[in-house]
């Protein structure tokens, strides 16, 4: 009894310590995924980008809040007529965390070090279209690429393509140091990583004086963080389950943007019996996408019916494509010669939205009797697995990068797929530059894919914010993997 | 005595090697590469070979396998491979979690199991007894991932008076810190203080019925110095080494519970560890985790021979 | 010789029921046991709704005529999912204790009756094996060879050879000793033969009670690494993974996470009353502690 007294004298002492509210300068954003270190340029893992990019380390030019090209580092540039040179003016003053100066020498060792032989930057291909990269005086970079390409200025806003200096590099993994409006501060592994405001910032200072990324992987306990007002801000929440409960709370708003995340139940189109286009056009038809999002989702996601964004401008309906029908998906598995059954094997990474959505996706498949076993993997194993040996049939993922349609046009992808005719039309678009041809072959990819029912697609995650009211600037949505604090205040 | 010291020592310091040896081995057959789990999806193939040289991925398991017992031995536990800073370092941050959880959680078993054990052996057979006892057969049946579950629901979800699971960090002061892991260490507790509880209920009926207590009761000691002064103390054999055997069960335990409660401590790490293919942490963990539960009960092995005095006297027969 | 073990078994057995009948501990635990036993076989032939079949249009239904218990976030019946994880919670007890018994109680005899070397390598493996922290180990051998009810029912069953091994060689040494065995070896009765009429009869009872014992562990542990998500896999319902899904939803739907938790603690608990009853009543006067019955 003794003891359960002393409990409850600890709890509420607790609780008159989270109670207290001070003058609002700081924000504490939940992130689902801890980063394994801080260097954006030297792994692939979308945690990095959340935490440091745009806020720690800048590039030549960034993505704003809508996916535009915005000047960064780069106050303007010009781009030649045939598409192959781009040149761009630096901003003056620009200084490291560490008060080195960032000039053109920077940029092309920022560049040169991605593109090197021995670099472990994870997104080679951004820079594999740069033919030559020279700096004619300290404010000016010239580049000039292979061939034209479409999404250069898009892709130099990437978090892999940010500007780092020599003196830091090589412990920016552990001290990042950029030349962003916030510097790092400190990292508990497992528990946060605290950025505090660079007041010797180039541009207008940061509102908030501190940040801290707490990482929550667990949806239960980032709710219960939420609540408890350890947590301001969880940009992406990972439980859709309880947003009601966000919703119906005052403290809280639930603000529901968009992602880049395809998700997509994707198929090994060499596997035996989904090279037959029959079988995959059978999944296609099993399918309830709004089963799904609701089961699975509790609601969250939007309908896709090729593997394209729906928010993009580009972008077209093709849901419509294979109605749910269990009747027609019977008939093209009795069709392909699968009349008696079919096993499949459906890997499974951790997510939730894989999980869950591949338990709903089973039993749909049941229903036209596809007798899929669910193997829950790690992400090493599905990386193994799937992704390199592709050693499997079906695996549910979400494809988050932005504007990725060209994976189906990379040999030896882990779909396995290989069209021709999507190939030439993707070769066709990393050339076009006029806006209106850019969009109608876009267009086409799109309907090839689905066509050719490469993948379920299934629905685009939705960003599902849970912001407590009176924090304003930040993202709604997520056109690149970033969670931009540089605009945050407290109203 | 010294010989059956020094003779324990050599079978705990095999014992450690072997445990090396298969931990080891078991980490060698664990499909996934690291390499690829840091880089990721979209990972060029010349970069994943750049990144496996630079951390030696590439030479021959038995020349690994004695560079990590040599580099252990010299204290030197290693980089890991996700978070690139030395294991030592990690260990060391989780342990300020998963130490202060273990101790609270033994220091409530004991102080709730003790003194109902006793309690209950001296109203043996009484509603006391029963009552006490009934207790503790449910501790011991109630998962403690379950009773944590059911103390969240209760005081975070119902109450709102604790948050339900996250750990602030020692920076903020010690009693947040401490608050945090209060929930965590009741439910980690529970089932072990059960346990101990039966335990000690039996030792302290058997030292009861023995012939010396009888001897000081007839001698006309009161009946409080007789049950604290020589069938307590003689009766904490049993539950020590209970006690010691549990250590290894909390340890694991904290696995679980860390989960529930989302706390940043070695159980968490190295069940993340697991899932990052960062074989170095899990390596690390487990051997010294071994090595805690074999040293733990070493420790045991003696107190047992100072707490009970047949043992001490050199005589008994156990 | 061996009419005099026969005769001390007799007895020792007689007015078992008798005496149970007398028992609430064995009687309450008995009673849970069975109800478990009897909802896991029906769970085996019949259950109210199919636990495979989602009905999304459903999802979390209060507690109705239709479902009793309410259902799940897919709209799954919640008492079916409860009747099938019954079925799965006491397969794993099964196959965990075999696997102890199986290969633990030949070793322990073994170890009993061939003093030396064997019986020094058998102790020393079972110091190793109970030097790693069981559950721990277990979430690594899931990790390794992947998640699944046969590779968890195996790591948790691998810690009760060492249980079982130590206890049945621990009871057999004093039961080796014992004049009849000595008189059966003089004579020259084959081992296997002495293992089997005169040492297993008289090492049972402790095997049983620790049997009972044993069988609620493996069901806390297979709940816990399902629950850890390193268990029984979908579309297969488990406790413990029941409980996992349904940490997320308790702020609107704690049912969820009450129910299948209190499956857990009410098998467990019968289970553990059922081994004291047990041990109550095959061995009277000497509770706890391994030792034959006197002849």
């Amino acid at each position: 009894m003794k003891t359960k007294l002393f409990a409850a004298a600890f709890l509420a002492a607790g609780l008159g310590m989270s109670g207290q509210v001070a003058a609002k300068d700081t924000l504490t954003l939940g992130i689902g995924l801890e980063p394994p270190h801080l260097d954006p340029t030297g792994g692939a893992a979308a945690a990095i980008d959340e935490v440091v990019y745009q806020n720690v380390f800048e590039g030549l030019t960034r993505i704003g809040p809508d996916g535009a090209v915005l000047p960064g580092l780069a106050k303007s540039w010009t781009v030649s007529d045939d598409g192959l040179t781009y040149s761009f003016k630096l901003r003056d003053g620009v200084r490291f965390h560490d008060g080195t100066a960032f000039d053109s020498a920077d940029v092309l060792f920022s560049i040169g070090r991605a593109m090197a032989e021995d670099s472990t930057n994870a997104q080679k291909g951004l820079f594999e279209p740069i033919a030559k990269i020279e700096a004619p005086d300290a404010a000016t970079v010239t580049i000039t690429l292979k061939r034209p390409t479409g999404h250069f200025l898009f892709n130099l806003g990437w978090g892999d393509v940010v500007m780092v200096a020599p003196e830091s590099a090589d412990t920016n993994k552990t001290k990042p140091v950029g030349t962003g409006p916030f510097t790092f501060d400190r990292w508990s592994k497992g528990a946060e990583i605290r950025l505090k405001r660079n007041d010797a910032y180039w541009g207008a200072a940061a509102k908030l004086s501190k940040v801290s990324f707490k990482v929550m992987p667990d949806a239960a306990s980032s709710a219960a963080a939420l609540m408890s007002g350890d947590i301001d801000v969880f940009p992406n929440f990972g439980a859709p389950e309880l947003l009601e409960q966000f919703r119906a709370d005052p403290r809280f708003e639930v603000v529901v943007g968009t992602t880049e995340g395809e998700t997509i139940l994707s198929m090994n189109n060499t596997s035996k019996a989904l090279s037959d286009i029959r079988v995959r056009r059978a999944i296609a038809h099993a399918i309830d996408r709004q089963a799904i999002i609701d089961g699975a989702m509790f609601g969250s996601g939007t309908p896709i019916g090729s593997h394209f964004a729906p928010h993009h401008p580009a972008y077209v309906d093709l849901t419509g494509m294979y109605p749910h029908d269990m009747a027609k998906a019977k008939a093209l598995l009795a069709e392909a010669g699968y009349a008696s059954g079919l096993k499949l094997r459906l890997t499974l990474p951790p997510p939730s939205y894989a999980r869950r959505g591949g338990e709903v996706i089973a039993a749909q498949l049941a229903a036209v009797g596809i007798e899929a076993e669910i193997i829950p993997v790690e992400w090493a194993q599905w990386l193994k697995q799937v992704f390199k040996t592709t050693d499997y049939d079906l695996t549910i993922v979400s494809h988050t990068e932005p504007f990725d349609i060209g994976i189906y046009a990379r040999d030896s992808y882990y779909f396995n797929y290989k069209s021709e005719r999507f190939n030439q039309i993707y070769a066709d678009l990393t050339e076009a530059v006029d806006p209106a041809k850019r969009k109608a072959l876009i267009g086409e990819a799109q309907k090839v894919l689905a066509e050719d029912s490469v993948n379920g697609f299934l629905f685009e995650l939705a960003q599902n914010g849970v912001w407590k009211k009176g924090i304003k600037g930040l993202w709604a949505n997520r056109p690149i993997q970033a969670n931009d604090v540089t605009a945050a205040y407290w109203e | 005595m010294l010989e059956f010291v020094v003779r324990r020592l050599t079978t705990l310091a095999a014992t450690l090697a072997v445990a090396a040896l298969i931990v080891f081995l078991v980490m060698e057959v664990l499909p996934g590469d690291p390499a690829e789990v840091m880089l990721g999806l979209n990972a060029q193939p010349d970069t994943l070979a750049a990144l496996r040289a630079q951390m030696g991925l590439d030479r021959p398991a038995p020349e690994r396998f004695v560079s990590w017992v040599l580099a252990f031995l010299s204290g030197d536990l290693g980089i890991s491979y996700t978070y690139d800073v030395p294991v030592s370092e990690l260990i060391g941050e989780r342990m300020v979690v998963t130490l202060p959880l273990a101790l609270m959680a033994i220091l409530f078993s004991t102080l709730i199991a003790l003194p109902s054990g006793v309690l209950s052996a001296m109203f043996r057979g009484r509603p006391a007894d029963t009552i006490i006892m009934g207790i503790a057969q449910l501790g011991v049946a109630v998962p403690n991932f379950w009773f944590a579950i059911l103390l969240i629901l209760l005081f975070a979800v119902t109450l709102g008076w604790t948050s339900a699971g996250g750990f602030p960090g020692f920076e903020d002061g010690i009693l947040p810190a401490l608050g945090a892991l209060l929930l965590p260490a009741i439910a980690l507790a529970l089932p072990q203080a059960a346990i101990l509880a039966r335990v000690t209920r039996s030792s302290v009926i058997d030292v009861l019925g023995e012939d010396y207590i009888r001897t000081a009761r007839a001698k006309g000691l009161p009946g409080g110095t007789v049950l604290w002064r020589h069938a307590v103390r003689n009766a904490l054999a049993a539950p020590l080494t209970i006690m010691g055997l549990q250590f290894s069960f909390l340890l694991a335990g904290t696995v679980i519970i860390e989960n529930v409660f989302y706390l940043p401590g070695l159980g968490r790490l190295i069940f993340q560890a697991i899932a990052q293919r960062d074989l170095i942490v899990v390596k690390d963990i487990v051997v010294l985790l071994v090595a805690i539960v074999i040293t733990v009960n070493f420790i045991v092995d003696i107190l047992y021979a100072w707490a009970d005095p047949r043992l001490r006297n050199g005589g008994g027969n156990v | 010789m061996s009419e005099v073990t026969a005769v001390g078994y007799i007895r020792h057995r007689a007015g078992f029921w008798r005496r149970a009948m007398r028992h609430p501990g064995f009687l309450i635990g008995g009673a849970i046991s069975l109800l478990v036993l009897l909802m896991a076989a029906l769970a085996l032939v019949w259950t109210p709704y199919p636990v495979t079949v989602l009905n999304i249009a459903e999802k979390l239904s209060a507690a109705s005529i239709a479902h009793p218990l309410g259902t799940d976030h897919f709209g799954r019946d919640i008492l079916s999912m409860l009747m099938v994880g019954a079925g799965n919670s006491v397969a794993v007890g099964l196959v965990a204790v075999g696997l102890g018994i199986g290969v633990g109680g030949p070793l322990g005899l073994l170890a009993a009756m061939r003093p030396g070397l064997i019986s020094e390598a058998v102790m020393r493996a079972s110091d190793l094996a109970f030097a790693f922290p069981a559950l721990l180990t277990a979430v690594m051998i899931t990790a390794i060879y992947g998640p699944g009810t046969m590779n968890s029912v195996i790591a948790i069953g691998i810690f009760n050879i060492p249980v079982f091994a130590r206890l049945t060689r621990g009871v057999s040494l004093s039961v080796w000793k014992m004049e009849y065995v000595t008189a059966a070896r003089a004579v020259g009765v084959p081992p296997l033969q002495i293992a089997l009429r005169y040492m297993l009869p008289n090492i049972a009872s402790p095997l049983i009670v620790q049997a009972t014992i044993q069988f609620a562990l493996a069901i806390l542990a297979e709940a816990g690494l399902s629950y850890l998500g390193l268990g029984t896999q979908p579309p297969q319902p488990s406790w413990g993974k029941m409980l996992h899904e349904a940490q997320t939803m308790l702020y609107f739907a704690p049912m969820l996470a009450i129910l299948p938790g209190a499956a857990i603690a009410v098998t467990v608990l019968g289970l553990n009353l059922l081994g004291d009853g047990l041990r109550d009543l095959l061995d009277p006067k000497l509770r706890g502690t391994a030792k034959p019955p006197k002849t």
